[in-house]
Parts: structure tokens; sequence; C-alpha cells
């Protein structure tokens, strides 16, 4: 049986969410004040310490983001944080929102001064409309307790935060398209380079981080970035915060250290609900992979899950049993990225939908083993010509599944040969 | 999108006087649009028809064109009327593997009409969408601002039978 190591969900159960003192009776806001007496380099050292890497799927080192804003010159910069927790299978974004805003904040505020911002938004997705006036009471508090605004606790630092909406557009999680969305503007991302970093929200300098960063953001500044970094494996350090769903026992948001095995995880929260047997699970999302039970001993960080040809992300464990098809599934995520994709660029407009065609076609016992060879084909074609992380990867999961459960392709094909 | 509620926007004084007053609020700020046209929606037909957007264009200074596009991306925003009701049963994954198609099988038998419609009586629109974010509680509906988690076949028709009988409001 694990423990959770708690990091990010310090506070969550512990203190009423929309109250500044009850953040600040555990500490709250003291990290901010500690990092104001500290030259922004300084903070930024301290971070690089952590060695704290972005929480949102990608896995940019945080300092290194930082350094890029703070040595870019310009009159006005943005910190945005991104709670446009699209990814299917993933809550832990609005869990520490809607139980500790401010630790967000705060992690916010000490990125602001980190990188000379003044301003900052946070960019909520519209499924969320109940965590609305959380945020907006949580931030008014703030304000009035003098943590946020302007001359925060008596410097000469200003910052204040607008929460904003998304639209229901799961591509507006991807960092640039995001900034669109913010700007009043279709959710379609943009050509990189440039990088937000330099050329962000207006044009400007922004800093765009995840909720889950941000949130660890104030507990490094407390208790040192040597500390942290003792927490998880050395090349990914800290606590990750997963999402359990699907058909376990027990779903919910728990946070273990990075690289706590897979199956120690799936067993502590009950394994496969109502005794069924396990087939495998979806991981990091529908932009993730499709694993087999066989691969279950699977240490859960960044760099491990890479090495396995697997994936980390967003930290989504989807258990899926043995009542559930594998292809039925696959047949469902390609259905979401045909809707999700902006139609921007053309391979992932048009791909999408082809390789949707050719599961189903599969599906229905009317597959060829050339579809294999074809499935192959598109992804990659996806994979090295779509504009954004969304056409990249959003056949992950057929190759995935290919590999990782041949016989069920190989069962469809055939059965369609017999009939 | 098909759809029976075919009803024109009709922007009596009232309504337009309220539309306005929401959209006063952009002060030219383009991060408020969302929000703007999100709040709109809820004093019209669920909905920013072109009826609205020529009023929020007017008010904004942002072209109609430019408010049919931003309008027409967005899952939550739509150019069409809907019900004043509008339920969202999620069709990602999480939800699929723990039986939303038993779920949306009996909230179609309830309401009498297929995701992408709006009932006879303009109070329901069905539809599907993508992630609710409530994965550790599927599967999941979201009814206007509203979240129902843990749902059954039983316990969604129960619920759906509440707001037809506007027992919820």
């Amino acid at each position: 049986m694990l423990q959770e190591t708690r990091i990010v969900l310090r506070n969550v159960g512990e203190i009423n969410p929309v109250s500044v003192e009850d953040y600040r009776k555990r500490g709250g806001y003291e990290s901010l004040r500690k990092a104001l007496t500290m030259p922004p380099e300084d903070v930024i050292a301290e971070i690089e310490k952590s060695r704290l890497r972005g929480r949102g799927g990608a896995g940019f080192p945080t300092a290194r983001k930082w350094s890029f804003v703070l040595k870019a010159e310009s009159e006005q910069k943005y910190v945005i944080c991104n709670a446009d927790e699209g990814e299917p299978g993933t809550n832990k974004d609005r869990i520490v929102l809607s139980n500790d805003p401010n630790s967000v904040f705060e992690g916010m505020a000490i990125a602001a001064w980190a990188v000379g911002a003044d301003r900052g938004f946070l960019y909520l997705r519209f499924e969320y409309p109940y965590v609305f006036p959380i945020l907006e009471q949580a931030l008014q508090n703030a304000r009035d307790a003098g943590c946020l605004g302007k001359n925060i606790f008596g410097t000469d630092f200003n910052f204040d935060i607008t929460v904003v909406s998304g639209g229901g557009a799961y591509v507006c999680g991807e960092e640039t398209a995001l900034i669109e969305s913010i700007e009043g503007n279709r959710g379609e991302p943009r050509f990189k380079p440039p990088y937000p970093g330099i050329s962000g929200l207006y044009g400007k300098p922004t800093v765009v981080n995840n909720v889950e960063t941000l949130a660890n953001i104030p507990v490094i500044m407390d208790k040192g970035g040597e500390w942290f970094s003792k927490t998880g494996v050395p090349s990914c350090t800290g606590t990750k915060v997963f999402t359990l769903c699907g058909n376990i026992a027990q779903k919910g948001v728990f946070e273990y250290p990075m690289g706590t095995n897979l199956r120690d995880i799936f067993e502590t929260h009950g394994g496969v609900k109502d005794n069924r047997d396990l087939r495998g699970f979806m991981l990091g999302g529908q932009s993730g992979n499709l694993i087999n039970a066989s691969q279950i001993d699977l240490p859960m960080d960044i760099d491990s899950c890479q090495q396995a040809e697997s994936v980390l992300g967003t930290g989504t464990i989807m258990v899926i049993d043995d009542y559930t098809e594998i292809l039925d599934i696959v047949e469902n995520i390609m259905k979401f990225f045909i809707e999700e994709s902006c139609g921007k660029c053309t391979p992932c407009r048009e791909g999408n939908i082809r390789i949707y065609e050719v599961i189903q076609r599969i599906n229905r016992g009317e597959g060829k083993m050339d579809d294999m060879i074809l499935l192959e084909e598109l992804a990659e074609t996806m994979n090295i010509a779509s504009l954004c992380g969304l056409g990249q990867n959003s056949s992950v999961a057929v190759i995935t599944s290919m590999h990782n459960f041949r016989e069920d392709y190989l069962k469809a094909i055939e059965r369609g040969r017999r009939a | 999108m098909k759809t029976e509620f075919t009803a024109q926007t009709e922007i009596t004084p009232q309504l337009e006087k309220k539309i306005v007053a929401i959209a006063e609020r952009y002060h030219k700020e383009p991060h408020q649009l969302m929000r703007i046209l999100l709040d709109i929606q809820k004093v019209t037909s669920n909905a920013i028809p072109r009826e609205v957007a020529i009023v929020v264009s007017r008010v904004t200074g942002i072209p109609e064109a430019k408010l049919y596009g931003f309008v027409s991306f967005y899952a939550m925003i739509s150019p069409a009327p809907r019900g004043k009701y509008v339920i969202r049963m999620c069709e990602s994954a999480p939800c699929h593997v723990t039986g939303a198609v038993a779920v949306m099988e009996s909230i179609i038998k309830t309401l009498g009409i297929q995701p992408g419609e709006t009932s006879r009586d303009g109070r329901f629109t069905l539809e599907y969408c993508q992630c609710l974010g409530v994965c550790e509680s599927s599967p999941a509906i979201l009814v206007n601002d509203m979240i129902y988690k843990n749902l059954t076949p039983g316990r969604a028709a129960t619920l759906i039978e509440d707001y037809m009988r506007g027992d919820v409001s």
C-alpha cells in the first residue's frame, strides 16, 4: 500500500478554499513575501535547483522557461496559468483550483516577480463553470488582504490576475492556441518559433504554466529547491498528481512521487472494479497511449515512460477491464480528435478523419491487413507534418494499440475475412 | 446541426437592453469577449445567432464576421438557437468505458430527442460533448452550469424527468 506524498495537494481538504486567512495560517503567501526580498535571478536559480519540469504534459524545465522571459526586453510581460484541463481522464487541476486556488495565485505572483510581469491571466476551461465563483471570491479575498494587487506587502510590486473562460475547445490547452483565445480569436495554434517566452500574449513575452506546476512553486520557495529535488527521481523531481479513472475500484486524484510504479498505484487503489480482469491502461490521456496488462511494471515519470514508449503526459491512468473492446476505445479516441482538430493545418484536419475511417472499417470486420500499414503511414505523416501537439499526437493511441493489442486488430480483420 | 427549434431570436427592446449591458463590459479588452458571449447566451436562446451578433458588434466594434468566426469555433457557444437547458453528455473515453452509452440511451428515450436536437417546446437541447473533467465520477453530464456525476441509466432518467417536470430550475 502506497502513502500519498502531498506537495501540490498540501491544503486540499484542510482549508476553506476561498479563505486567504486559512491559506496564510498554513504558511501561504510567505513564499511570495520571501521572493520579493530576492533578485529575480535568485528566484529562478532556486527553481532551477528544484529541477521542476512542467506538469501540463510536455515536461519543459520551468526555470528555463522563466529565464527566457526574464531576459526578453519589454515594457509589458504576462503570466498565464493554463487551466484549460481538456485532456480526457485528467481532473487534477480542477481539484487544485477548487480546493486551494491561492497556491496557484501565489505561484503566478512569484513567476511574475521572477520575470518582471505585472498582469496575469488564468484561463479556465468552460466545463468547470462551478469553479469560477470560487476563483473570483478567492481572488477578491487575496486582494483585500494585500497579497495581490497594488504594492503587494508594502513593496512596489504590483500583480493582479484576471480569470478568463475557455469555450470548450480542447486545442486551447496548446499554449499558443490558448493565447489566441484570450486575445478574442478562434483558438488556432500559432507557428513556433517564436515561443510565447519571446512573443506571447499581445506579442509580449509571456510565461505559460500549468496549474499543477504553479502550485509547486510556493513550496519550492519555502523549503528550497534542494529539498524538492529529493522527492521523485533525479531526472524528474517532485510528485505527480495522478487521475485514476475508468474501470478501477477506487477512482480519484492522488499524488505520488515521480517514478512510482504503475502496479503499486493500481493495486493501492483496489485494482479492477468488480473483480474483473485487467486488459490494460490508457496513460497520459487520449493523446497518450494504450498499454496492455503485461506492461504494468512501469515507473511513472517523464523519462521512464518515454523509454518504455509510453507517456506520462498529464498523469492520467485509465484502467481498462476485459469487458471493454480496445478497438472500440480507439474509435472513440479518434472521434474525439476529429471534433477537436481546429482545422488550421491539413494533416490534422484530414488525417484524423482518414484514421477514423480505417479504424471503423477494421472494427466493422471489413478491414484488410494492408490497413495496418496505412494506419502507420497516416500516423507518421501527421506526426511529422502537423502544426501542433494535437495532430502530432492524436494517433499515438492507434499506433500503441496496434503494437500492444495486435491480436485485437488481427482478430477483427480475420473476422471480416471469414464473413 | 439539425434542430427542430427554428424560431428566430426576436430582439425585443428589453432583450436588447440586456445584451447591450453585458456587451458594454468589453471596454476594448479582447480577453473579455468569451465571458461576454457566454453571459449573453444566458439571456438569449442559449445562443449567439446573427440578430444578437449584430447588437454585440455595434457595441464592441468587433466586425460581425469575426464574431461569427469566434462563435462557430467554440463548442460551448452556438450560432443556432438552443433550448433553455442544454444537456451535454460526455463521450470521452473515461465515461465511455464506464457506461456512458447506456446513460445516453436512457436520456434519449426520456427526452424523446436525438443528440443535436432541441425539444419541440424549446426547453431542452441534447448534445454530446467531450471530457467534462470529472472522470473520477464518470459517467457525467452537464446541464447548463450544473454537473451530475456517477450516473446510471436509471438515475439519469429520474434526473431528466425532474427537469421535465420543472422540479429543478
